[in-house]
């Protein structure tokens, strides 16, 4: 399951897309987070990294 | 925009910027690609630089994006004893980012780069070994622009290089979750920066408050995400809260960010393909400055880019040109202020305590430059259960 983002929390900082392994996550434009399903192996690093708790398990 | 370029730059940050800038200064056709519709907004900084910096950088001090003048540090020891040093002359200021990194691009086009926003590489093209170009994607189309040499300036985010197949990835335990609030606040001093330390304050951390005029400052939080028991913003609240004055003072500006707090990448270059900036971990890991470093490194980058775009050679072996001279100039101060991380990440809030105790606030300064590091490993080595954070330092 990929990871769910809540787009009211993210502040487009793009940290989860540098600390994810599978770069699987783009910052489209710089502003809008999309993951993408086929890449995200459900590690989680993201989650533990945001700073705005706005990036979840599915 | 042409389907080649000798050089093209990806992402217009302080380090794009000046990579763009130099390497048409030095003679190359550069382009400059930025996916974000406004070049610095929304912010990712607590907007700190030294004077010594700016004039290192050969930067004017325009009033436009120097707004504000710090002569000294405070700085708050998890029992609430404040160091404090105000120094003779003014040391630093806070800066307008989305004035200042604009001006950088405007610098850069000025200099006869072509630069263009929402434009957003998505891939490179490869070659043996290393990289031919990039593929944009731009208002729905996705078209391809070759260039010889690719720089990745792309930030925190470093999937340029990671494409390319460098290991640019950020490890957990070496980026500091940070968030940020610009806030219209009653302040004591507004010619000070201050610094708030704590493990229950901010884990691997601090709370930061930047003034940026008589009654604005950046009020910020960076913390360890992996030792942290929440979120960067939940201790970033609680400290608000816990603070009458903060706790009533108005949210103008709310931000969130990565900063790289790791050690400076080995590997800074490879066939066709440069490393720049935070992209290439190229920050100062005790404070998290990376401006400074970013457009530093730039300047090196583009040169070198245009000289081996001149040579026809831009294999690994010529760009580590740029490698060796940056390295040179900055790697060492950078892996000694990694390693000082490193040594303060072992201290408890009593030995913080103790440490506020015995140093002064021009210690903690210079310490953050990576300088006096000695004096430090020596009052580390009069605790027997600091010895090994003393050794980091040796
Ligand atoms: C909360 C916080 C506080 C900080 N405080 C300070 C401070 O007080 N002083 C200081 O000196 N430094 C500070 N820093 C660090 C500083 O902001 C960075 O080190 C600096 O911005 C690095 O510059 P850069 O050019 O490498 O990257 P960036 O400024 O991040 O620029 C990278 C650019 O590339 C763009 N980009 C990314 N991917 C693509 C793509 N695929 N295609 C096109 N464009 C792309 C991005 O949109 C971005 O504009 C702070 C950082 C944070 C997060
Ligand atoms: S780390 Fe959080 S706030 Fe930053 S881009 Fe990712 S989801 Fe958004
Ligand atoms: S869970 Fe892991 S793989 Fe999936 S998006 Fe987050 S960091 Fe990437």
């Amino acid at each position: 399951m990929p990871r769910r983002v809540d787009r009211n929390a993210c502040l487009s900082c793009g940290g989860c897309a540098g600390v994810c392994p599978s770069l699987a996550i783009r910052l489209e434009y710089g502003y809008r987070l999309v993951v993408d399903p086929e890449r995200c192996t459900d590690c989680g690093l993201c989650t533990v990294f945001c700073p705005a708790g706005a990036i979840r398990e599915a | 925009m042409q389907d080649r370029y000798d050089v093209v730059v990806v992402g217009a940050g302080p380090g794009g910027s000046s990579t763009a800038r130099s390497a048409a200064e030095h003679g190359a056709e550069v382009l400059l690609l930025e996916k974000r519709s406004e070049i610095g907004a929304p912010k990712r900084c607590g907007e700190g630089l030294s004077v010594r910096a700016l004039a290192e950088l050969g930067i004017e001090a325009h009033p436009r994006w120097c707004v504000n003048e710090i002569w000294g540090a405070k700085i708050v020891a998890p029992n609430g004893k404040s160091l404090e040093v105000r120094y003779p002359e003014q040391v630093g200021w806070v800066i307008e980012r989305k004035m200042f990194d604009k001006h950088l691009a405007v610098m850069a086009a000025r200099a006869g780069a072509e630069v263009r926003t929402r434009c957003e590489v998505v891939d490179v093209l490869r070659r043996d070994g290393g990289v031919r170009g990039v593929v944009v994607e731009s208002g729905g189309e996705r078209f391809e622009v070759e260039a010889d040499v690719v720089v990745a300036a792309d930030g925190v985010e470093s999937k340029v290089a990671r494409w390319a197949g460098i290991n640019a990835l950020h490890r957990l335990e070496d980026v500091d979750s940070a968030y940020q609030y610009e806030m219209v606040v009653e302040l004591d001093n507004s010619d000070m920066l201050e610094l708030y330390f704590g493990n229950s304050v901010a884990p691997r951390g601090y709370v930061w408050v930047f003034p940026k005029g008589r009654d604005v400052a950046n009020v910020g939080i960076g913390i360890g995400g992996n030792v942290a028991k929440d979120t960067a913003k939940a201790y970033l609240d609680r400290w608000i809260s816990s603070n009458p004055r903060y706790r009533r003072g108005s949210v103008v500006e709310v931000n969130a960010g990565a900063v790289p707090v790791g050690a400076p990448l080995e590997r800074l270059v490879g066939n066709g393909i440069m490393l720049v900036g935070d992209a290439a971990h190229q920050v100062n890991a005790i404070h998290g400055g990376g401006v400074f470093e970013a457009t530093f490194a730039g300047r090196i980058a583009g040169r070198v880019a245009a000289e081996a775009v001149e040579r026809g050679d831009t294999s690994e072996a010529f760009l580590s040109r740029y490698a060796e001279e940056w390295r040179s100039l900055r790697g060492e101060a950078l892996n000694r202020i990694y390693r000082l991380r490193r040594a303060i990440e072992r201290l408890s809030d009593d030995d913080l305590n103790f440490l506020a105790d015995v140093l002064e606030a021009e210690d903690v300064v210079a310490f953050a430059n990576g300088e006096r590091l000695g004096k430090l490993a020596k009052i580390l080595m009069r605790k027997p259960h600091l010895i090994m954070a003393a050794k980091e330092l040796m």
